[in-house]
């Protein structure tokens, strides 16, 4: 909310700088957004008079002027179309200094002497654009500075209203906060009062001189229980609006359009109150219903759309149909025009629920949407309908009829919401704010509110020191004891509550071995050269959709983009993405992690943790030859993970296929039976398509089943350790697990270790058939292994592997 | 007995002449061994009249004596010129890097969020989680904010056919906890939060911690020290804070939060945009609506609660000047940042 510090001042002058001013509005609540001189820096302009003007001899779309400025008469070359005798206007004399630094010299144009500058809107940065030089009205005394005779050196503070303050959106509202912050008396237009409508207040009533009626009727009485319409005859809307009328809008960034339109805009910025006015020749029948939509209808804007209409919405109807979408926006069929004589003023009250959400589901915020959304003050309609009419006799002349109030019956006891009252019991300020203020403090703080003090009520507090307050009708905020407590912090100034060391509760938390402290997780693989990542949750359908073929996924109703449109069900594809902006970023060498929740159809959010490496084994480095990352450099990395949670549980890793990955080199992972995951090369076909120089490796591991048990201890064999080695071949497709599960089954848990420590192909060794060395390692829990024990374990060992997997033996 | 003094001159000259450890070896076996040509010469002693005997093995003693010293020092001097021979070949250049993996690094939003997390545990606060599809009730309608409330504007929502939404804020995960009945708590609520919304300085996904304590005697005093408090742990500074009044529907009063900046100390900057200050956090007290959602009783208890942007707090810390940089994974970018 822009507000103009000349008009304020015209209410209520806080004697602050406008700096110190918005500090104060800042620590209440109303935080000052941004503090700027009403015009740019200008010096030398005058107001001048044209005496006359004549087409430029050398020019056809140059004029040479007879100015006066009060002093000699001047020559001055004009380009304008609007330059004409008897006009008013800004004269930048010869060493005025304009916006953006522009020196006005005396200067020759095509021939002719011009002594100054005659200005445009834009020129003195009064406006974005503007046409011709600035009409001024014709009472400026010739020869004053304009930025006095304006009023430029005006100061625009731009205050955030929070949602709850709609009450402070406006001129009125924002003088009330200062009256409230420096205990000034708020007076003027922003104190005018219903009681001063019949004299003595700043907002007089307009007698009535003609009788023309436009009848309302209100068909939604919870909706809108309260219009007050007034019909004008004869007036002149083509008449352009006054320019203080036209400044002060400017300054609180709206632009003109009309008298009439101004005048309704200029209420809702000065008063808070949204209003409405209709071309009465334009309205069917000559008579307003105020009702919910029915089944169908739809309403033409003001800004050219039509729109449908729900039984929720309320509207304004003709005769014929909605002629404006109630609190909202004005339709087109019945809108003021430069040739409209006979205007109908609405300024009615609206329910705030009736018109919440309503604008936005047309994508509209409007002035009057944001207003009655969040609360109007039932009570100023009747001063806003005489101030509009005021001041629209006094611009566009014409006459009033009288002011026809429509209500509802029993509108004061119920469908209008009444000023309520709200108990306060002050030991509750303590408790809250920890701040401990007299019950005096108290009602003055909220006083200056308006907020009232009626009653002591013994009844509501044990303490029996409980006050009863009514709110002012114009707060829609304050309907509970925390209500009030809030707005005594505000205005005492949160600076004010001192700073407490709260008292510990010595709550023991449990601390569960079973739960994998996250920064073990990070660091693990940070410290095995892995960088994290972190992505959207939400991600390309198409490369998704390619991955995991058929699996379902959320779809955004509302995505920001069509590539971010469905939710993630697995890191993967984020980390493919980001794999690629790195290589094409040329980062040769990318191992990327990720710890993240997927979102899987049909299931609840699951916490994993992924990861892809591409290029290198290593960073490139001497004495180490350089080789490409494969399945086994990240499986190490799997493995240390698995001993990062207990070591008796390691990970298995079984022959498995996605559609994504190599169907040969990709393996489940499974921990104690269940399977935790995958990992895997990715599928040649998709290496390709996406243009990845080299197939990347990727896992994914379910991290709340890195569940952790805890170690205990297994006593040390105090016997000394045998070893066999064993060099098994066998056919290709034979794995390794399955070499080991045989050699376990025979060894009557003699065995310590079983390792590999050479996988050989080529001469000696048939076509198609492997030999694996197999490292056996033996030991006895109680006693010394004799050469005849482990012989036998060794005899039995081949047997078994001759006849589950036909391995033959190498000396 | 001319004889040994001419062989205790050979032997000596054998041991100048001996080059290595190995050839002085052979020459004290051939010497002074069991065998050896001066250990022979005691042999002969029997042959002599038993008067001469003594002085004459006396000598012979002498003569060995002699070339042990001899051999021990040259020993000395053979084994220091092979350690220092040793020494000279087997020079390296200390300043070639070391081999291996090189160390990756975490996040830096998880940095930041490690960070925050360890200084409330460590004041007593537990860490909780919930999920990031969430309902209107839990995002909405039990945080004070009614369908078609105007602060609904003020979150730009991503929603799902089913009308189920992506949690707009954290603060959902306060109405789960409440719910459970266990007070009092103290407890803190990291997580991703979305918003319809790109640009420079928006991210349709980012983090936010929010904190919540709910006791029978907490108050704004206390709301206010915890703040400062974590503010000037996180950032390491004795840094200002100021609460302004602000309004959330879930809070009541409520604040936001500014720091003195920690650029400038609040002298004024391009960062702090000359105010000295950084918004960076909302706080308030407890709505008694959202009690009541939560079933908790506004008589017995009262609570505060306060949200973060993580990636706010991180870019102050870490200097980070683009948002955008957080997701695009840019390891250029990510290298900067360690381990947590």
């Amino acid at each position: 909310m822009k507000l103009s510090l000349d008009w304020l001042k015209e209410s209520i002058d806080p004697v602050l700088v406008p700096a110190e001013l918005g500090a104060r509005m800042t620590m209440a609540g109303f935080e000052l957004e941004s503090i700027a001189p009403a015009a740019p820096p200008f010096s030398g302009v005058v107001v001048a008079e044209i005496l006359a003007a004549e087409r430029h001899p050398q020019a056809d779309k140059l004029q040479v002027c007879r100015v006066s400025a009060g002093g000699a008469e001047l020559q001055i070359v004009c380009g304008a179309a609007n330059a004409r005798a008897g006009l008013r206007t800004a004269l930048a004399q010869v060493g005025a200094v304009l916006p953006g630094d522009l020196r006005i010299k005396a200067a020759k144009l095509r021939g002719v002497e011009s002594a100054g500058m005659l200005c445009s809107a834009k020129e003195l940065g009064l406006a974005e654009t503007s046409e011709g030089i600035l009409e001024l009205p014709a009472d400026l005394p010739v020869g004053t500075e304009l930025r006095a005779a304006l009023g430029l050196d005006d100061t625009i503070l731009e205050f955030a209203v929070t949602p709850n303050r709609g009450d402070a959106m406006s001129m009125r509202g924002l003088a009330r906060e200062v009256g409230a912050i420096t205990g000034l008396t708020v007076g003027g237009v922003a104190g005018a009062t219903a009681e001063g409508l019949q004299g003595g207040g700043a907002i007089p009533a307009v007698a009535a001189s003609h009788a023309e009626r436009a009848p309302v009727t209100l068909s939604a009485p919870a909706a809108c229980p309260r219009f007050h319409a007034r019909v004008l005859l004869d007036v002149d809307n083509s008449r352009p609006s006054p320019l203080w009328l036209r400044e002060r809008l400017r300054r609180a960034g709206q632009r003109s359009i009309s008298p009439v339109v101004d005048i309704t805009n200029y209420i809702v910025l000065e008063l808070g109150q949204p209003m409405h006015a209709y071309d009465l020749d334009k309205v069917a029948g000559g008579a307003l219903t105020v009702r919910f939509a029915a089944a169908g209808e739809s309403c033409d804007l003001l800004d050219g759309r039509t729109v449908p209409l729900a039984a929720d919405e309320l509207v304004i109807a003709d005769a014929t149909g909605p002629v404006a979408l109630a609190g909202v926006m004005g339709g087109m069929r019945t809108s003021v025009t430069p040739e409209t004589r006979r205007v109908l003023f609405e300024v009615a009250w609206f329910s705030p629920a009736a018109i919440a959400g309503r604008g936005r589901r047309h994508g509209l915020t409007t002035d009057a949407s944001q207003r009655f959304e969040r609360g109007v003050d039932p009570e100023v309609g009747r001063l806003a309908i005489e101030r509009a009419t005021a001041l629209l006799l006094a611009i566009t002349g014409g006459t009033a009829g009288p002011v026809e109030t429509t209500e509802v019956p029993g509108v004061d006891g119920g469908a209008i919401r009444r000023a309520s009252l709200v108990t306060l019991r002050p030991a509750q300020v303590k408790r809250l704010l920890g701040l401990e203020l007299p019950t005096g403090r108290i009602v003055e703080l909220l006083q200056r509110l308006g907020i009232e003090h009626v009653a002591q009520a013994t009844a509501h507090d044990a303490a029996g020191d409980a006050l009863v307050f009514r709110a002012p009708p114009h707060r829609f905020d304050l309907a509970i004891e925390r209500d009030l407590i809030e707005e005594i912090a505000r205005l005492e100034g949160y600076d004010a509550i001192p700073v407490a060391e709260a008292r510990a509760t010595q709550a023991i938390h449990a601390l569960p071995a079973s739960v994998l402290e996250e920064q073990r997780l990070l660091d693990l693989f940070a410290a095995r050269g892995w960088q994290e990542g972190v992505h959207f949750a939400f991600c390309d359908p198409a490369l998704q959709e390619r991955m995991f073929p058929g699996v379902a996924s959320h779809r955004l109703s509302n995505p920001i983009a069509s590539d971010l449109a469905v939710m993630r069900v697995s890191l993967w594809p984020g980390l493919v993405h980001a794999a690629l902006e790195n290589l094409r970023r040329q980062q040769g060498r990318v191992r990327l992690f990720e710890h993240g929740v997927v979102f899987p159809v049909g299931a609840p959010e699951c916490d994993r943790i992924a990861g892809i490496a591409v290029g290198t084994r290593r960073a490139e480095q001497w004495g180490e030859p350089s080789a490409a990352t494969d399945f086994y450099d990240v499986r190490t990395d799997l493995e240390a993970l698995a001993g990062l949670v207990e070591s008796s549980s390691a990970l298995v890793f079984e022959a498995g296929q996605l559609p994504c990955l190599h169907p040969g080199r990709s393996a489940r992972v499974l921990r104690d039976g269940q399977a935790i995951g995958w990992l895997g090369e990715l599928h040649p076909s998709l290496v390709r398509e996406l243009g990845c120089p080299s197939a990347p490796v990727l896992f994914e591991i379910d991290a709340a089943a890195l569940a952790v048990g805890y170690p205990r201890y297994e006593e040390v064999s105090r016997f000394p350790q045998v070893r066999r080695d064993l060099a098994v071949v066998v056919p290709e497709e034979v794995t390794f697990s399955a070499l080991r599960d045989g050699v376990t089954s025979v060894s009557s848990g003699l065995m310590r270790h079983c390792f590999v420590f050479d996988v050989y192909r080529g001469s000696g060794i048939e076509t198609g058939r492997k030999s694996v060395a197999l490292g056996l390692i033996f030991q006895h829990k109680n006693s010394t292994l004799t050469e005849g024990e482990v012989e036998a374990v060794m005899s039995s060992i081949r047997a078994t592997l001759k006849e589950r997997v036909g391995a033959t033996f190498r000396e | 007995m001319a004889d040994l003094e001419s062989l205790t001159r050979s032997a000596l000259d054998e041991v100048a002449a001996s080059k290595t450890l190995a050839a002085l070896d052979e020459v004290r076996v051939r010497w002074l061994g069991k065998k050896g040509l001066l250990t022979e010469q005691l042999k002969s002693l029997g042959a002599l009249p038993a008067a001469e005997r003594p002085a004459a093995g006396a000598r012979i003693n002498e003569a060995k004596q002699q070339v042990e010293s001899a051999i021990e020092a040259a020993r000395e001097l053979l084994s220091r010129a092979a350690v220092e021979a040793e020494l000279e070949a087997g020079r390296i250049d200390v300043t070639l890097p070391g081999r291996g993996e090189a160390r990756g690094g975490v996040h830096p939003v998880t940095r930041a969020r490690l960070r925050i997390e360890r200084i409330f545990r460590d004041s007593g606060f537990e860490v909780a989680t919930g999920p990031e599809i969430e309902d209107d009730f839990h995002n909405f309608e039990a945080l004070n904010i009614p369908a078609d409330h105007p602060a609904r504007a003020m979150h730009d929502t991503f929603y799902f056919p089913d009308g189920r939404l992506l949690r707009t804020h954290t603060s959902p995960v306060q109405i789960r906890e409440l719910r459970k009945g266990r007070l009092p708590l103290a407890m803190i609520m990291p997580g991703r939060v979305y918003r319809v919304d790109h640009d420079m300085t928006h991210s349709p996904m980012f983090h936010q911690v929010e904190g919540l304590v709910v006791d029978e005697q907490v108050s704004f005093s206390h709301l206010k020290s915890v703040l400062q408090g974590f503010l000037r742990a996180f950032f390491e500074k004795d840094l200002r804070m100021r609460l302004r009044p602000s309004y959330f529907p879930f809070t009541e009063p409520s604040a936001e939060v500014d720091m003195s900046c920690v650029f400038c100390d609040g002298a004024g900057c391009r960062v702090c945009k000359h105010t000295g200050w950084l918004e960076i956090a909302g706080c308030g007290m407890v709505h008694p609506n959202v009690f009541a959602a939560a079933g908790v009783d506004a008589e017995r208890w009262t609570g505060y609660a306060f949200g973060m942007g993580i990636e706010r707090l991180a870019m102050l810390r870490y200097g980070v000047n683009d948002l955008r940089l957080f997701y695009e994974s840019d390891l250029r970018f990510l290298r900067q940042f360690g381990a947590a």
